[in-house]
């Protein structure tokens, strides 16, 4: 005789949990929903596998968007790093591909996100700490010394002063003889979760778009193989929200990129190939590989439904994933590999195209080397020891996680509807709608762990008195006044009648529509700064000001 | 019951960095404490973080940083705090400082350093019992 779930549930489950309770009165995703005791045939009753899972490499890509996915190539192993200055982050790239990195991600100091050169007031004490220091061609040609520039890609997380890294790149690889029509990479060039939640913002948002639609448009040209754009979710998600919203929030940035572009005169299947996404992984393990499912449906569908694409490339999600910053702890410093770990399966069981592992001591300082290479381990032996690679999207049909999937659609279609109604997402931050979600959902969690109601092993249960915290990375205090040294000697230098004829150039197309690409270019091989075309900018365009929810 | 005025308290994010998280999470609790809580938003500089102070006549300033500045900043918002006349004020740090730096930033006068991980619980329980009175 076959019993249906809810017939198991009054008779067999009723009179266990009658006994004895469950551990908890219910159970919920980090969204608050309810998740059950058991998932069964009978919550998949309308799910249909061609509409809501078909083949890798085709639409709806919920099983992957390669067609090989990892039997082919494995996910790129990508660790974001960067230092001190050029030369050191140069060493730490090299014994990182040594190490058999397959990609380089740059991370930069606040000052050059921010537009600010080394010898800056507004960069004092910030120079070299959270990533490179970089203010000239100069600074780009010793950070990519001896690195073949045509032959790997470089991720670079940048994105006030995206277009000028990304001139200053295109330069040095110009100068190492790189072909530009191979270059390979991705600038993170996301403005409007800097607005929401990472901070890094220049300029306001109108003149940020602009910026960010002539890059697209001037890649197209320039440097093809080039990812315009890795819209991101991540440091939404560190700074509190659910994975739904993660994905939410993302997309409809997207869609208020993807608007600009198209107002601009760009049509979605010329530039939908190289819009690049970036999640992060947090503990939730099968909800997390749910989620990476789930978006990649719902681009499809909006790619297709909303922008009525027809190439299945710009239909594709394409995405970086980084395991989850904010899930490390202080306390039990060596307890965060084994998080690493877990997060770092649950992005390959989701599909993701590359990877970032992080150090178990990063919520104590920047990584240090032994922790790096521990963490590229971890990879490398998901990758080739535990088989999970082997078999594309192995948990599909999961009874639970097919139901997770769809859960999670859901409540994103229910935000991005509800943003939509605000006017879009760049309204929405007007109005301080995302950031006000995002500090609710933030509190939520706090209050979880205080009252125990969620459990973090080392912090709030299974506590240890007298933890020894491990040797952490310093970054050499003299830092910044060898950085003004260096930036003194090159002003000293260079033609300052071509920077100032330069800078000029720039100030005059900020009034127009003229591509700024080309003059960025021009700028940078003249030696102009990142600090002095940042200048330029400021005076024309003015500053962007924090809306505050508190 | 006599009608205490609240305590008054300034959080604040000096430097650059724009992780917001852990300050908004306290500035919430303390308000939801029932102190008045000034928060300045991020990218700080000491002077705006000196002249809130002032201006909003706080009994306790908290400063959140993570980028790792806090040795190089930490000590011109007490400058800018005191070149005003500021000086009768708790003050406690949050954010990413290492363990091995604590001494130094509690010597500058900051009575705590609360990591992560930290109880809000006992952020509220020691702004309570350690702000100075105000008439």
């Amino acid at each position: 005789m076959s019993k249906s779930k809810h017939e198991w549930g009054e008779s067999t489950f009723a009179k266990a949990t009658a006994r004895s309770k469950e551990r908890r009165e219910r159970f919920e995703s980090s969204s608050g929903a309810e998740v059950e005791a058991l998932y069964a045939p009978e919550d998949l009753a309308e799910w249909n596998y061609h509409e809501k899972l078909g083949y890798p490499g085709e639409y709806p890509f919920t099983r992957g968007v390669q067609p090989t996915m990892y039997r082919g190539r494995l996910w790129t192993m990508r660790q974001y790093a960067g230092f001190g200055d050029a030369e050191e982050s140069n060493r730490r790239y090299k014994f990182l591909l040594e190490q058999g990195q397959t990609g380089l991600s740059v991370a930069f100091d606040l000052p050059t996100q921010i537009g600010y050169d080394s010898d800056a007031p507004e960069a004092e004490g910030e120079v070299g700490k959270v990533g490179v220091a970089i203010s000239s061609l100069e600074d780009m040609e010793t950070l990519t010394a001896g690195i073949p520039l045509d032959q790997i890609t470089t991720s670079m997380t940048i994105n006030a002063t995206a277009p000028i890294l990304l001139a200053l790149y295109v330069a040095a690889a110009r100068r190492q003889g790189a072909d530009l029509s191979k270059l390979g990479g991705t600038i993170q060039n996301d403005i409007l979760k800097e607005y929401i939640a990472r901070g890094t913002y220049i300029f306001p948002p109108r003149p940020s778009l602009r910026l960010i639609t002539d890059s697209f448009a001037w890649c197209r040209e320039v440097v093809p193989e080039w990812n315009t754009i890795s819209i991101s979710g991540y440091h939404m998600r560190e700074a509190g929200c659910t994975a739904a919203q993660e994905i939410a929030f993302t997309f409809a940035n997207a869609i208020a990129y993807v608007d600009a572009a198209i107002k601009q005169g760009l049509a979605f299947d010329e530039f939908g190939g190289r819009l690049a996404f970036f999640w992060a992984c947090h503990s939730n393990f099968l909800e997390e590989v749910a989620k990476f499912r789930a978006s990649r449906r719902i681009w499809a569908k909006i790619a297709k439904e909303r922008y009525a694409s027809k190439d299945a490339r710009a239909q594709t999600l394409r995405f970086h994933t980084q395991t989850g910053g904010a899930t490390l702890t202080a306390q039990q410093p060596l307890n965060n590999l084994v998080r690493t770990t877990l997060q770092a399966m649950s992005a390959v069981l989701g599909g993701t195209q590359s990877l970032h592992t992080n150090s178990f001591d990063e919520a104590l300082s920047l990584p240090s080397e032994g922790a790096v290479e521990l963490a590229l381990r971890t990879q490398q032996v998901i990758a080739y020891e535990t088989g999970v690679a082997d078999t594309i999207d192995p948990l599909a049909g999961s009874y639970f996680i097919e139901a997770a999937t769809d859960r999670i659609e859901a409540e994103v279609w229910a935000y991005i509807e509800r943003i939509d109604e605000l006017g879009g997402a760049l309204e929405g931050i007007e109005q301080g709608f995302q950031q006000r979600e995002i500090q609710e959902s933030a509190y939520r969690l706090q209050r979880q762990l205080e009252t125990k109601d969620r459990v973090v092993v080392g912090v709030n249960q299974f506590v240890t008195e007298g933890d020894r915290p491990p040797d952490i990375l310093r970054i050499d205090p003299e830092v910044g006044r060898k950085r003004a040294a260096s930036l003194a000697a090159l002003r000293a230098r260079r033609d300052n009648d071509a920077v100032r004829a330069c800078l000029d150039r720039i100030r005059e197309a900020a009034s127009t529509d003229e591509n700024m690409m080309p003059l960025l270019i021009d700028a940078v091989e003249a030696y102009a700064t990142v600090g002095e075309i940042c200048g330029v900018l400021r005076e024309e365009w003015g500053e962007y000001h924090e809306v505050l929810t508190i | 019951m006599t009608a205490e005025r609240p305590i008054r308290v300034l959080i604040a994010k000096p430097g650059l960095d724009g992780h917001d998280r852990g300050a908004k999470v306290v500035a919430r609790a303390l308000r939801d404490a029932g102190m008045e809580v000034i928060y300045t938003g991020i990218r700080q500089t000491p002077q705006m973080i000196a002249e809130a102070a002032l201006q909003e006549d706080v009994q306790v300033v908290g400063l959140s940083i993570l980028s790792g500045a806090h040795i190089e900043l930490f000590p011109r918002v007490l400058e800018e705090l005191r070149s005003r006349g500021v000086d009768d004020v708790l003050l406690f740090a949050g954010g990413i400082i290492p363990e091995v730096d604590v001494p130094q930033v509690k010597e500058m006068g900051f009575s705590a350093v609360f990591g992560p991980g930290t109880d809000t619980n006992d952020i509220i329980e020691f702004v309570k019992q350690h702000a100075p009175q105000r008439a």
